[in-house]
């Protein structure tokens, strides 16, 4: 962490520098609330909705491996926060159609249901912003 | 669930927020100690609350999903430290910037705290 403020050689910004403080912080109370949201239902009632609690333990896999990137950096972390954001992105969209249309499939809410409107539709705004840094922090080679 | 506990949460997390957004534009990084001394006022009245939600589910017949109000109460003592933590490693406004996160997280919880409280009964 020390190293954080001492710009790589590369000319590379670091991911969890800057504004990429707040979006971790912000990914880690979506990968605090999503884990336990979804422990809480799939350990008290896994039966009542499996799709949607199974689609909660997925947020909640993909924000804690965001999270995670975000703050190794690097190539490699970078790359898999790419695929975490996308993917993100996607559920956001497909779950939240989902839960409009096709309300049966979803008898309990998720963190995506409504396009996360439980959550001030934080989780619709998150990847685009994660997406954005990434780019904005990449190497010219890589970006 | 005490409502006059909550509302000083509420009252000293809005405090705090409009002291970091005003920090964040006068780019004042890292924040100074009487801001920190205010965030510990609210951590100790996080801490009362968390007591005295414990004591009153304990007390309640109302119908209460134990485990998350008992998390929500646990996150919202939580999450002041780690963004204190993150705030004083990255000394820039994006630093103090975390702050203010962690004090809409704490405000969300507060939120949720009591919908489950009131639902409940």
């Amino acid at each position: 962490m020390a190293s954080a403020q001492e710009p790589r050689p590369s000319g590379d910004v670091d991911l969890a520098s800057g504004p990429g403080r707040i979006l971790i912080a912000v990914y880690g109370v979506f990968a605090v609330a999503a884990t336990g949201r979804s422990l809480v239902q799939l350990g008290i009632d896994a039966d009542r909705a499996p799709l949607a609690y199974g689609l909660s333990l997925l947020a909640a896999v993909v924000y804690l491996v965001a999270t995670t990137c975000l703050l190794l950096g690097g190539r490699r972390a970078r790359l898999v926060a790419i695929v975490a954001c996308t993917v993100e992105a996607v559920g956001v969209v497909v779950v939240g159609t989902l839960s409009y249309l096709a309300t049966d499939l979803f008898p309990d809410r998720t963190v995506w249901s409504h396009f996360g409107q439980g959550y001030g539709f934080l989780p619709l705004v998150l990847p685009i912003a994660g997406l954005a840094w990434l780019r904005h922090s990449s190497p010219s080679r890589v970006g | 669930m005490n409502v006059w506990v909550l509302g000083l949460v509420l009252l000293l997390a809005a405090a705090a927020a409009v002291w970091t957004i005003l920090m964040i534009v006068r780019d004042e990084s890292p924040p100074s100690d009487p801001y920190f001394a205010l965030l510990g006022v609210l951590a100790l009245a996080l801490l009362g609350q968390l007591v005295g939600g414990l004591i009153a589910l304990g007390m309640t017949d109302r119908e209460i999903e134990g485990v998350t109000f008992v998390s929500y109460l646990f996150t919202a003592l939580l999450v002041l430290p780690v963004g204190a933590a993150l705030a004083l490693i990255e000394r820039t406004r994006w630093g103090t910037g975390v702050l203010l996160v962690a004090l809409l997280a704490v405000a969300a919880c507060e939120a949720r705290l009591w919908t489950m409280w009131t639902a409940g009964g």
